[in-house]
Order: C-alpha cells, then sequence, then structure tokens
C-alpha cells in the first residue's frame, strides 16, 4: 500500500475533499485546473493542514490519529509546479540542498546525467529557461533522499522532447528506486502513459 | 583642506559612536523587523508605535526621556550605576545608545520590507526537502533578506553620524566624549572666525554618508543579487 489518503480543507468558498488508496508505483490526480490538485500535494508534504482526514504513505501516519508530522520529517520530494529553485543560490546548490540527509540510491552525477544538467551547474536560477529549471527541481527532489515523490505538472513547462525524456525519466525512478510516486496532472495522455491508477479530481 | 587633531578626534568619535550604536541595534532590529514581519501575536500594533515613536517624536523629548531613564538616579540607569558601576552620562557611550535609539526605526523599516518580501513558498520548498524550521531561517530567509539588513545598517549608519537633538540633550556637548561631527559643526558655527571648521567637518560628513551609500551598493553586486540596497 502505498498512499492512503482521506483527507478534507475548506479553502474560502472551496470545499476539497479527496479520497483513495493506491497500490500502483505511479497514481495520477488528474482533473481541471482550480480543482485543487496542488492543495491535496501540498497537504501530503505538510505544507498545509487539513481540516480532518488521515494521510499514510508506505503504512507511515503522516496526518491524522494525533500525528501531525512536519514537512521536514515527511521525506516527500516534491517537485513544485514552478520549480521554485532557491534564487540565492546557483543550479548546484540547489542540487544539494536537500542531500544533507543523504542520497536515496542515486548519486550527483547519476542525476545530472539523467536529466542533462552538467552544462547548468553554474548557473543562477534566474538565466534557466523553464523546462530547465523543471529539471533541475525534479534533480534537487530526487537528491533528497525522498520516501516518495509528488510531482506537480512535472512536464507542463517543458517542450515535447524534454517531456518525453522526462517521462522515460519517471519511469526509470519509478522502476529502479520503487518509490511511490503520485503526480498532478490535467494531460490524459500522460496519465496513460505513466500511471498505474488515476483518481479523478472533480471541481 | 587640511583637517586638523581636533577635527580628526572629531571623527574618530563620531564613527566609533555610529558603529556601535548601529551594531548594537542591529541583531535588536532584525528581530524586531522579523516579529513585526511574521509575528501574529497581540499588541503587535503597539509594539510597532513604540518602534517608530523616535522617528515621529522631536528628537530633544527623545533625549530627555533616556535622561529620565539611563541618568543615574533613573530607573535604567540607577541600576546600570549600582549593579556594574557603569554610568553611560556625559559619556561616549551614551552618544552610541542615543544613536542606536534614533536608529532602531529606520533599520525595523527597512529590514521589515524585505523579510515580507520573501516568498513563503520557498520556505515551504525548503521544508520539504527536509530542512528544519531553523536551516530555513538560516540558508533562504536571512540571505533573501540581506539586501534589507544592508539597507538598514546603511540608513541607521547615516542617521547615528547625523544624530544631534537626542545626543545633545541626553549627555551634552563634551569635547572627546559626545562631541560629534554635527555638534561640532554647531559648536563652530556659534564662535566668530570658526567658518574653516565648519566646511571641513561638512565634506567629511558628505564623503562619510556617501561613502557608506557606495559600499553596501557594491556589497550587494557582489553577492550577485540585482537588488539595490535603497
Amino acid at each position: 500500500m502505498s498512499f492512503e489518503v482521506d483527507i478534507a480543507k475548506r479553502l474560502g468558498e472551496v470545499e476539497i475533499a479527496v479520497s483513495f488508496l493506491s497500490e500502483a508505483g505511479v497514481t495520477a490526480l488528474f482533473g481541471p485546473s482550480g480543482s485543487g490538485k496542488t492543495s491535496i500535494l501540498n497537504m501530503i508534504a505538510g505544507l498545509l493542514t487539513p481540516d480532518r482526514g488521515r494521510i499514510a504513505v508506505g503504512g507511515e501516519t503522516l496526518f491524522g490519529e494525533g500525528v501531525n508530522l512536519p514537512p521536514e520529517a515527511r521525506h516527500a520530494g516534491y517537485v513544485f509546479q514552478d520549480g521554485r529553485l532557491f534564487p540565492h543560490l546557483k543550479v548546484r546548490a540547489n542540487l544539494l540542498y536537500g542531500a544533507v540527509r543523504g542520497d536515496g540510491g542515486v548519486t550527483f552525477d547519476e542525476v545530472v546525467d539523467l536529466l542533462g544538467l552538467a552544462a547548468l551547474l553554474a548557473r543562477w536560477p534566474r538565466t534557466l529557461s523553464g523546462g530547465e529549471a523543471q529539471r533541475v527541481a525534479i534533480g534537487r527532489a530526487l537528491l533528497s533522499n525522498p520516501r516518495f515523490l509528488l510531482l506537480d505538472e512535472p512536464l507542463a513547462s517543458l517542450d515535447r522532447m524534454r517531456a518525453d525524456e522526462i517521462m522515460s525519466m519517471i519511469e526509470r525512478v519509478r522502476d529502479a528506486l520503487r518509490l511511490p510516486i503520485l503526480f498532478v496532472s490535467h494531460n490524459r495522455e500522460e496519465v496513460d502513459r505513466l500511471a498505474g491508477q488515476m483518481v479523478p479530481i472533480l471541481r | 583642506m587640511t583637517l586638523s587633531p581636533d577635527d580628526w578626534e572629531v571623527i574618530r568619535l563620531s564613527l566609533k559612536v555610529a558603529i556601535v550604536g548601529v551594531l548594537l541595534t542591529l541583531p535588536i532590529a532584525f528581530g524586531l523587523a522579523y516579529a513585526l514581519a511574521r509575528g501574529r501575536f497581540p499588541g503587535r500594533i503597539l509594539l510597532d508605535a513604540v518602534v517608530h515613536l523616535p522617528l515621529v517624536l522631536p528628537p530633544v523629548v527623545t533625549g530627555w526621556i533616556l535622561l529620565i531613564l539611563f541618568g543615574r538616579t533613573g530607573p535604567i540607569g540607577g541600576w546600570l550605576d549600582r549593579a556594574f558601576g557603569v554610568t553611560l552620562m556625559f559619556r561616549w557611550t551614551g552618544a552610541a545608545l542615543a544613536a542606536a535609539v534614533m536608529a532602531l526605526p529606520l533599520m525595523v523599516r527597512a529590514m521589515r520590507l524585505s523579510i515580507e518580501a520573501v516568498d513563503l513558498r520557498l520556505e515551504g520548498a525548503a521544508r520539504s526537502l527536509g530542512a528544519g524550521p531553523w536551516r530555513t531561517f538560516r540558508t533562504v530567509t536571512l540571505p533573501l533578506s540581506l539586501p534589507g539588513v544592508w539597507a538598514g545598517l546603511v540608513l541607521g549608519f547615516a542617521r547615528s553620524l547625523g544624530e544631534f537633538g537626542a545626543t545633545i540633550s541626553f549627555v551634552s556637548n563634551i569635547p572627546g566624549q559626545t562631541r560629534t561631527l554635527p555638534i561640532a559643526i554647531y559648536t563652530a558655527l556659534q564662535v566668530p572666525g570658526e567658518e574653516s571648521a565648519v566646511v571641513r567637518l561638512a565634506v567629511v560628513s558628505v564623503v562619510l554618508s556617501l561613502g557608506a551609500l557606495i559600499a553596501s551598493e557594491w556589497l550587494v553586486r557582489r553577492q550577485g543579487g540585482r537588488a539595490h540596497v535603497l
């Protein structure tokens, strides 16, 4: 059992409620924009507190039953939609930011190779294109020794060729590292290719 | 233009007073700025108002309040005297305290603005990457608010260098102890035939203030930031 999620949260006028169990390596949250998919990822990562419910990953309770682990104790590899790189750190330092808690079976060189980051290491985030920043963000999450991955529209800012490459990379991570992956998408094609299970999110 | 030994004494004293005053205020100002930017506690508005008081009060009144509090028989001054044998009256340390109090609101304002400008979502990213609150503060919040810290230091330094009213009413005009640049200029203005001293010290004031501005711009640029101090 990788993800066990049953949570509800009211944000202003919107009530977000979602409940799913997933056995599969890759689970997709699929739905239109504005349906609260990102808020669900934030709640699983610990950046937003649900009003009620329970979140467990790989059998470990992260939230609920009197437990509310802080984000740093959840070991989520969270790839944000906007990359969210630290603007005051160069790419190399961004990649290594979470690596202090040990690498999770992938080395720095492997990640750099896998994502084609070698030429970017000495650059400032503000000089990167959207796709480049996204690849760095994925690398940073992989190097933080995560127990599971949360990907928020990981392919949205990539061109077709890079998107294909990143998709194969996600497949490799899924198969090689056996990390449970939860990803958010509004693209049916991505969902069909990557996900073992789909959770529709309705507005 | 040649500076006399008296001029040099005034400059050394002014720099000492301004630097000590600003460095003492720095951690306090940053703590207050952080609390005002992020904190949600009862009394926040009152704290905000008290911090800004030296900015809106006539400086002479601020100096008089310091005199009441820190004078040898005042509640804080009396305690300092009894407990440590320390007195601030008519000493350069008193001038540094007056400078610190007058610089505080400007420093808090500059730092608070840049702390408020730090993207909270970046702190969330740091937390999800395994950084606890303290490491997040040290590696994300603090470096991203550094331009405001530099701006605060420069503004505070310039304010301290120019401090007149609170200083003269708190610790008077004692050569070598409390006669800082503005007070020395004022003193020279009172004496016929001292116009050249006024000119010399005024030029020094301009050079020092300009130097502080340029140095801090340079420091911020060197960090690779695009930000400006002012």
